[in-house]
């Protein structure tokens, strides 16, 4: 099948290509870009207005699939990635069993390719059953494909077995993803500590133990040399001592999501609102613009969701029984889209770096182009199209949303992957 | 909305003076004397009508009767229409049990008021009996009540609205019959 | 009128709200505490349902006396700490009971927000009888009273709250109803204990009683939750006996007009010496009373302020 992509504004900074061009795929790749082509045989997508970029990734979701269909399956989130304009995700290992060998790593990817609406770039665990007490089968899980390793849900309490895992991971060509909990500061944490805490009468989850752990892994990287990537991160101390590494020339990155770049814990009012329960929980007003200023000025690589998806008798309850997360991926692009993009805080390129490239090269997948051989993942997107944040509106299983009610602008309408048209005008494609 | 218009005025100072002294002989003689007798005045306009009971009564008789406020808000039968932010304390510092009552209150129209007033008074304590002394009889019963001693009997309709004002609580002793009158838009 | 449609918090009441709750209670006064016939029929015929999710006798057996001086119909519900253990949602436990057209909840719960979640699943009024670490709206305004009868008012007066905060509804509550009526808050506590951030009260904070008990109008005991406490913030109870406890030695040093609340029950000897609790000071068994008086207010007023 061809499609030729008719106009649109083309954004891709790996190859300087910010302007209006014709874009011809055929099979599974792009074969044709130029200011004006015809191709009789081609399906035209209309492109006028609107803005064709790399395929979106996200490099941290919870597709609950082994061990909760109930919230997700890698079917439905399949299409929720789809639906917010994704090719590719990266799954995080806490399922049941946990993604800790290589037989576990090839059940999603062959899921995934069943339901053939996303690249499903599978993460495995640290360590066994993730419970930070030896080593998972990490050689065996590279040699099946997976994308990166981690215990994201906690971090890996022991300092040795964390220095232990990175040493070892340091061999393959891969990227360690440290969730950073030190859990007896956390505690019985639900909610940021300060204000927030002690008007709503809860225990919190003091910055501190974050920040404790990001220092120890970024001395671990120090020490073995293995790649860190820091998972959502949520404080402005954090992010400093991210930048302090980066400026050192360590290879530390670091990722976050738009619950912390665009919510805070002054946003948790009285109605105890569950859907704003997050691990890391939503930080100061401080913190917040620290992290915005993070995503521009490049301290942080990329921005991923988080995808947390939870039955509705998880949300709909009292908020210290409540399950922590949100799902993000079908408002992550919109959210910023609104608040970035749109307010001219942020340029395209930035946006597709953070959003495409930057997260790709973390998952050790091949560089998409929008160049003449490059595989066709590509997303179309209409930067005026509005959208309500309603339950209707998620294609998700769960609908537990931190952003429900809002009113966006901005979103994908199209998408291919790997040639193929997943999302057609805003609908997913079968 | 409503609006309301001063039709007449029924009784003045003197005549209000001279119902209550008429009603101090009705209940001396009554009770055949003052000896054992105590006016209790439903708040608010029956507080002072009650005093002014009190103090005739002790200039024919030689001997001042018990005297007590009765706040009924927590016996309200309509409470949810009624509740009052500022709640009279019921102020009854004698044994009201084995004494010959005498309820005093403005005015007697549905009962429903006279009604709460009893239920209020029998929580207080077992009166040998209760009367009921009112200024103006308008009509109107929704219950079995009547008053042993009536001020003026003031014919009147539901649109009507009759309204006491004594001292020291109102500037003036007088009665007065207001029209109501509900104006067209109102029902919103 | 008051301003809320449920009492969950104190933070949402108004000066006037808490004005008119103490003058109401105190108009139950003559009611509950002179007469024979203890009780009024004002909420006769309506339902009251106490759904005590978390056991507590003190608050419940305050609860049922004032629903019966009030003459309304209630029932007194226990409950698994967390219905979700049993399988049942608190909203389904909710909607259940309010099939049986309820007027009122009174809630208490161990877990923040519920009584709030529950107002999201009824009609019904509801009024919070102590939720998790969050509020204690009907401990607040027994205190209020209790310490407003004996000062004639309560704007100016300095008042140490002493003790457990940072697990404290009771101090959740207080401290800001305080600052609303006008008084003058210290906070007293080990670091340990001390509440988050305590300058959302606005309220001065120290870790010394010593310090403070000669300026204080009155000295307010917290009960050291030991079930509460989930990781030793303090060595032992001697120990926390001899810095923050009330010992008749720190009792002697109190202004003379001064007084001591406890919101019970008492560790006699730990955070309060058995002397002190019953010396004349002491007015933890007028807050019992007024426990009764201003639930009664409460229910009265909101239950009266429907529609």
């Amino acid at each position: 099948m061809a499609y030729l992509i008719k106009g649109a504004h083309v954004v891709d900074p790996q190859v300087g290509l910010d302007d209006i061009r014709d874009v011809l795929v055929d099979g599974k790749e792009i074969v044709e870009v130029a200011e004006s082509i015809e191709a009789a045989d081609a399906e035209v997508i209309e492109g006028t207005g609107k803005y064709l970029v790399p395929g979106l990734v996200d490099m941290h979701v919870h597709f609950r699939d082994p061990g909760f269909e109930y919230k997700e399956t890698i079917a439905t989130g399949s299409r929720a990635a789809a639906h917010g304009g994704f090719t590719d995700v990266a799954t995080m290992p806490n399922t049941d069993p946990v993604t800790d060998d290589g037989a576990e790593i090839r059940y999603p990817s062959d899921r995934a390719r069943k339901a053939g609406l996303v690249h499903v770039r599978p993460m495995g665990a640290l360590t066994r059953g993730e419970k930070g007490e030896s080593l998972a089968e990490i050689g065996d899980m590279v040699m099946e494909g997976a994308s990166a390793f981690s215990d994201d849900g906690h971090g890996v309490q022991s300092a040795g077995m964390m220095k232990t895992c990175m040493a070892y991971v340091s061999q393959f060509d891969r990227v360690v993803c440290a969730h950073c909990e030190v859990e007896s500061l956390s505690g019985n944490g639900v909610i940021n500590s300060g204000r927030a805490a002690t008007r709503l009468g809860m225990f919190g989850w003091p910055p501190l133990a974050e920040e404790l752990e990001i220092w120890r892994d970024i001395e671990l990287c120090r020490s073995t040399g293995c790649a860190l990537h820091i998972c959502h991160i949520s404080t402005e101390k954090g992010l400093e001592l991210v930048k302090a590494a980066k400026a050192e020339g360590l290879p530390v990155t670091c990722e976050v999501t738009p619950h912390h770049l665009f919510l805070c814990d002054e946003d948790i009012d009285d109605t105890y609102n569950t859907n704003l329960k997050m691990n890391p929980p939503l930080r100061k007003r401080s913190d917040m613009e620290a992290l915005c200023a993070g995503i521009l000025d490049g301290s942080i690589d990329c921005v991923v969701t988080d995808h947390a998806p939870h039955a509705k008798h998880e949300k709909d309850c009292e908020w210290e029984i409540a399950f922590f997360g949100t799902i993000g991926l079908e408002t992550s692009l919109p959210l910023m889209l609104t608040n970035m993009v749109g307010t001219g805080k942020m340029s395209w390129s930035r946006l597709v770096e953070v959003m495409a490239v930057n997260p790709r090269a973390l998952l050790r997948c091949k560089p998409v182009k929008i160049e003449a051989g490059s595989q066709a993942d590509l997303t179309l997107i209409d930067p005026k199209r509005e959208i309500d944040v309603t339950e209707d509106y998620f294609q998700s299983k769960s609908k537990n949303s931190a952003f429900l009610g809002q009113h966006l602008t901005g979103v994908a309408t199209d998408v291919l992957m790997a040639g193929k048209r997943t999302l057609a005008d805003g609908v997913v494609v079968a | 909305m409503e609006q309301a218009t001063l039709k007449a005025q029924i009784m003045d100072e003197q005549a209000m003076d001279r119902a209550i002294t008429r009603i101090a002989h009705e209940i001396i003689e009554h009770n055949e004397g003052a000896e054992g007798i105590a006016l209790v005045g439903i708040q608010r306009r029956g507080v002072p009508i009650a005093e002014r009971l009190a103090d005739k009564i002790e200039d024919i008789e030689g001997v001042r009767p018990h005297i007590g406020k009765l706040d009924i808000s927590f016996y309200r039968d309509d409470f949810k229409r009624h509740i009052s932010p500022v709640i009279h304390a019921t102020e009854i510092l004698f044994s009201i049990d084995g004494v010959d009552v005498v309820l005093v209150d403005d005015v007697l129209y549905t009962g429903r008021t006279v009604r709460s007033g009893l239920d209020a008074l029998m929580d207080l304590g077992r009166p040998k009996t209760v009367q009921l002394a009112v200024m103006v009889d308008r009509g109107h019963r929704e219950l079995p009540i009547r008053a042993d001693y009536v001020g003026k009997n003031v014919p009147s309709s539901h649109e009507e609205d009759v309204r006491v004002s004594i001292t020291p609580l109102d500037e003036v002793d007088s009665v007065e019959i207001w029209g109501i009158e509900k104006t067209v838009g109102g029902e919103q | 009128m008051l301003s809320v449609k449920h009492l969950i918090d104190t933070t949402s009441l108004t000066a006037d709200d808490i004005t008119q709750i103490l003058d109401t209670a105190k108009s139950f006064d003559p009611i509950v505490n002179a007469r024979t016939i203890k009780k009024v029929p004002a909420l006769r015929g309506r339902t009251i349902v106490n759904l005590f999710l978390e056991p507590s006798t003190r608050t419940l057996k305050s609860f049922e006396l004032a629903e019966k001086r009030l003459s309304a119909d209630s029932i007194s519900m226990g409950g698994s700490t967390s219905s979700v253990v049993k399988g049942e949602s608190l909203a389904d436990t909710i909607q259940t009971i309010d099939a049986m057209n309820v007027d009122m909840f009174v809630v208490r719960a161990r877990l923040a927000g519920t009584p709030q979640k529950i107002t999201e699943n009824t009609d019904a009024i509801v009024i919070n009888g102590g939720d998790g670490k969050h509020q204690h709206p009907t401990q607040a305004m027994l205190d209020l009273y209790t310490i407003r009868e004996h000062f004639g008012h309560l704007d100016g007066l300095k008042v140490a709250i002493v003790g457990d905060l940072a697990h404290s509804r009771v101090c959740g509550s207080l401290a800001p109803a305080l600052k609303t009526m006008g008084a003058d808050v210290t906070l007293v506590a080990p670091p340990t204990f001390q509440v988050g951030d305590p300058s959302w009260f606005g309220c001065n904070q120290t870790n010394h009683l010593d310090d403070v008990i000669e300026d204080m109008d009155v000295v307010y005991m917290l009960r050291v939750q030991l079930e509460r406490m989930e990781g030793a913030a303090i060595p032992s109870r001697r120990e926390y006996n001899r810095l923050y406890g009330l010992s008749l030695e720190r009792e002697a040093r109190m202004k003379p007009n001064a007084i001591i609340c406890h919101p019970g029950p008492m560790n006699r000897g730990m955070e309060i010496d058995a002397e002190v609790a019953d010396c004349a000071r002491s007015r933890i068994l007028n807050q019992v009373n007024a426990g009764v008086l201003t639930r009664m207010a409460e229910m009265y007023l909101l239950l009266g302020g429907e529609e």
